[in-house]
């Protein structure tokens, strides 16, 4: 795992902007409406969530080597 | 998790915001605070944040600085009287492309034409999305709307080219899509004294995109993706690839000239007036 993500999923509307520009199709939107990270292991770290998240719930932050 | 540094800039407590799922005004607004945080002496205090009305205009209300949510079409007075009375305010708008092409046209226009030393930030979604979608002037030709139903015949404005011809003294575009450009363009207005006026393409799912049978939010962003050209390549792009899609971002018009709060110092000055 490359990455720790937090979400803030009271701000989360299920919009799908996050899902649909994943390079690695990592997110998908639950059956309630909401963000999950389906699939972390194959997660990148690229941020592309995070910069285009209009409602700033969703955060990725590198994992540091020591902390693997 | 470390809390992302621009969160000081929100009011905590008005989050989360009331825009539509995936409306584009959210990532324009994370994309001010951004440019704010990274100019040096701007602070909480010394930066003024103003308003007209609008689903666009409601921004001011989650901005933790000095702010001020006007009148419809009006930001733009508003942040002038505030900038000629304390000019060591860094003042910056936030507009709709109803509230500053149609009812705040003319206010627009004679902002850029006395080159008030104001950042203006203009949240094009192209149509009225607090009242439902009417056609605005910058509902591209085609487009449905409530009030053209059968699509605009209206031909759009260019806002930048508008502000520009105006004399507005820094003028650009970004979209939602191109976050971290946005980020760049506003902030280089923010380092330009006098009118500088950025454009923000930002998408509405709910009053345009739906009637227009665009998509879901992140299709409409793809548009942007997909149609946007940097101003450089667009330069050098032959007419025939101009198709009507297509559009310029990026800086298009840089100038200095003097800003009116420093014209009108001058005549204090002359009248022997000590402010
Ligand atoms: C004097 C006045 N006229 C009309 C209105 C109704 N009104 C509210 S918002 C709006 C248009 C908003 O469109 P825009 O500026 O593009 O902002 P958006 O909601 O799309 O962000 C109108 C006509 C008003 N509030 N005040
Ligand atoms: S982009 Fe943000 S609001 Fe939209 S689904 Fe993803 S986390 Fe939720
Ligand atoms: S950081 Fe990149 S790879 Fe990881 S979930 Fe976000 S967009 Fe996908
Ligand atoms: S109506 Fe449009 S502009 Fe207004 S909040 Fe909804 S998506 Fe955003
Ligand atoms: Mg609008």
């Amino acid at each position: 795992m490359k990455s720790e993500f937090t979400l803030k999923l009271e701000r989360c509307k299920g919009c799908g902007i996050c899902v649909a520009f994943c390079p690695k199709k990592v997110l998908e939107i639950d059956t309630l409406g909401k963000v999950v990270v389906a699939r972390p292991e194959d997660c990148i770290a690229c941020g592309q969530c995070e910069l285009r998240c209009p409602d700033y719930a969703i955060f990725v932050d590198k994992l540091k080597e020591a902390a693997k | 998790m470390e809390t992302r540094s621009y969160e000081k800039y929100f009011r905590q407590n008005r989050l989360p915001h009331l825009w539509c799922p995936g409306c584009g005004n959210g990532i324009a607004m994370k994309a001010i605070v951004q440019a704010i945080e990274h100019k040096e002496g701007w602070t909480q205090d010394n930066t003024i944040i103003v308003s007209g009305i609008g689903c666009s205009s409601r921004a001011s209300g989650y901005m933790d600085f000095d702010t001020l949510h006007t009148a419809h079409g009006r930001a733009i007075p508003f942040a002038t009287g505030i900038k000629m009375a304390n000019p060591e305010l860094n003042v910056v708008v936030i507009t709709g492309d109803g509230d500053c092409t149609a009812i705040g046209g003319n206010h627009f226009i004679h902002g850029c034409r006395r080159n008030v030393d104001l950042t203006v930030i203009l949240f094009n979604n192209n149509i009225y999305g607090m009242t439902g979608g009417q056609a605005s002037p910058m509902t591209p030709l085609g487009k449905k709307a409530t009030t053209a139903p059968y699509g605009s015949i209206d031909r759009p404005f260019d806002a930048c080219k508008l502000a520009e011809a105006a004399g507005a003294t820094y003028v650009a575009r970004s979209t939602a899509f191109h976050v971290q450009h946005l980020v760049k363009m506003i902030e280089d207005g923010m380092d330009c004294k006098g009118f500088s006026f950025i454009e923000a393409m930002v998408q509405c799912p709910t009053a345009y995109g739906r009637r227009n049978k665009i998509g879901e939010p992140a299709k409409m962003m793809a548009w942007m993706r997909d149609n946007a050209v940097m101003k450089n390549a667009w330069d050098k792009l032959p007419d025939d690839k101009k198709t009507a899609e297509k559009f310029p971002i990026g800086l298009f018009y840089k100038a200095e000239t003097e800003t009116y709060d420093s014209a009108y110092h001058r005549i204090q000055e002359m009248a022997g007036v000590t402010a």
